[in-house]
């Protein structure tokens, strides 16, 4: 059995790391963290989480960036807001995910099987191209990329949606799509400007 | 009363009944309700996932076109009504954000000064049009019948001062200005999955099966619900449901669908027949 080191030395995280969660919108008061471990309590999700919402702050704000952005965890979080609500130190525990979660596409290196990322990803596609999401098109158009296998059990579903009428097969569309691409790409270029300097 | 309509995707959707049923209390109750402009997405919780200044400003430009009109903005959606929030507080709490979102809204001829009122029908109905009012449009009250009030999460977390973050009543105080009961339980605002009944249906339909077991134990014959998300997962995932745990069979209104029947709005006009379990059997015993 290959000897592996369980338990880092603090010269193995990466300072920048925690030093750029702790400056992001929303992590600003991570230190304040007394880990009491109530938001792992509320969180329906966290008996599927690899580490605890707890654990996950106290590893981001450590330097664990390899673990934290790898980690199931900010996937599956459902934005219920539960720990943020509960939370002693009004830590936004639901934004620092989003803000992992973004870092974590950002870097590609977030797990391969779940859909999750792809979803978001085709979700803003579509609202770059008509500024309004089509259910039925977005979830289809997921399937097909991530799992085969898995649309083929949602006929069922799908079947449902049609009898009751509520599947719609065509693009919902805003009009003023020139205006709305516009407000997106100068924040693009905003954010370009700040990137050169 | 005046108000500014925002749909969101899903009440033009999969949620066509909650769209159909709000709209026909609000004109039966006399409170006038206008679509508002060329509205576009929210953002809902994915877009945050991809872009946080650019979630912002999505969200920002439905507010600045709702700035031009008078009248508060209503959004029945949770997420939808969580994003614009949020957006109106991350805008007043960081002015480095505000900078760029506002910047790039004006650079496409938006003025956004974040004077906007963005509220939900729950907070509209009980606290603007008021629950005597309510009751004396109740002319076919569904006595006898009883009902799970589930709030799910993002319409009462963290934004909402309306009500409770964790133990709401608003909802049930309607549902008993509509002559039925209420259950007592605990999971009014816990999570119904989310997006994860579909993308990760092993940890997502769990999640939903916990609120529909639940009802039933209690003894309800429908959950009622101001979600469209929460009764798309609740509704249509029964059958997975069913393979992997246990067949429940329990419809899932919404709560401006109940307020209709008790207003003596017909069922069609209601969008009570776009529920996959079918609400007829239970709505013939009343």
């Amino acid at each position: 059995m290959p000897l592996e080191q369980k338990v880092k030395y603090e010269s193995d995280c990466d300072k920048e790391f925690a030093t750029w969660v702790t400056s992001q919108t929303g992590g600003e008061n991570l230190r304040h963290c007394i880990q009491c471990g109530i938001c792992s309590a509320t969180c329906p999700l966290s008996l599927y989480m690899d580490y605890t919402p707890r654990r996950l702050i106290n590893l981001a704000r450590e330097g664990f960036k390899k673990e934290v952005l790898s980690s199931f965890t900010i996937w599956l979080c459902a934005s219920c807001y539960a720990c943020r609500s509960e939370c002693p130190k009004e830590i936004k525990v639901t934004d620092i995910m989003y803000m992992l979660k973004r870092k974590a596409i950002e870097e590609g290196v977030f797990p391969r099987r779940f859909p999750i990322p792809v979803l978001a990803r085709e979700f803003s596609r579509m609202i770059f191209m008509f500024g309004r999401i089509n259910e039925t098109l977005l979830v289809t158009d997921l399937f097909l990329r991530t799992n085969w296998f898995k649309f083929l059990t949602m006929t069922g579903l799908g079947f449902n949606l049609m009898r009751t009428g509520r599947l719609s097969l065509m693009p919902d569309s805003i009009k003023r799509r020139g205006e709305l691409r516009k407000v997106l790409d100068a924040i693009d270029a905003e954010e370009k400007k700040e990137e050169v300097k | 009363m005046k108000y500014q309509y925002f749909p969101g995707c899903s009440l033009k959707g999969m949620g066509k009944a909650y769209e159909e049923s709000f709209l026909a209390v609000s004109r039966a109750l006399g409170v006038e309700v206008k679509e508002l402009e060329d509205w576009n997405c929210c953002g809902a919780t994915a877009y945050m996932s991809v872009d946080e200044t650019k979630s912002y400003a999505l969200a920002g430009r439905n507010l600045a076109i709702a700035e031009r009109n008078a009248g508060d903005v209503i959004a029945p959606c949770s997420a939808c009504y969580l994003v614009l929030n949020k957006t109106m507080n991350g805008l007043k709490e960081h002015t480095e954000l505000n900078r760029k979102v506002t910047g790039a809204l004006k650079s496409a001829g938006l003025d956004y000064k974040g004077t906007a009122k963005v509220r939900h029908p729950l907070d509209v109905l009980v606290n603007d049009v008021g629950l005597e009012k309510i009751k004396k449009h109740v002319k076919a009250p569904l006595s006898g019948m009883k009902f799970a009030a589930y709030y799910g999460c993002q319409v009462v977390r963290p934004y909402a001062t309306f009500d409770d973050q964790d133990e709401p009543v608003t909802m049930d105080k309607l549902i008993a200005a509509a002559g039925a009961e209420c259950v007592t339980w605990p999971l009014k605002t816990r999570c119904c999955g989310g997006s994860l009944t579909g993308t990760v249906p092993e940890a997502g339909l769990r999640l939903a099966y916990i609120i529909l077991k639940e009802a039933k134990k209690r003894g309800a014959q429908a959950i009622v619900t101001p979600c469209p998300l929460c009764q798309f997962n609740l509704d249509g995932y029964q059958d997975q449901i069913a393979a992997k745990y246990e067949r429940i069979d329990m419809p899932v209104l919404y709560f401006t669908q109940v307020l209709g029947l008790a207003m003596g709005l017909s069922a069609s006009e209601l969008g009570i027949k776009r529920g996959i379990i079918s609400a007829e059997a239970v709505l013939a015993g009343r």
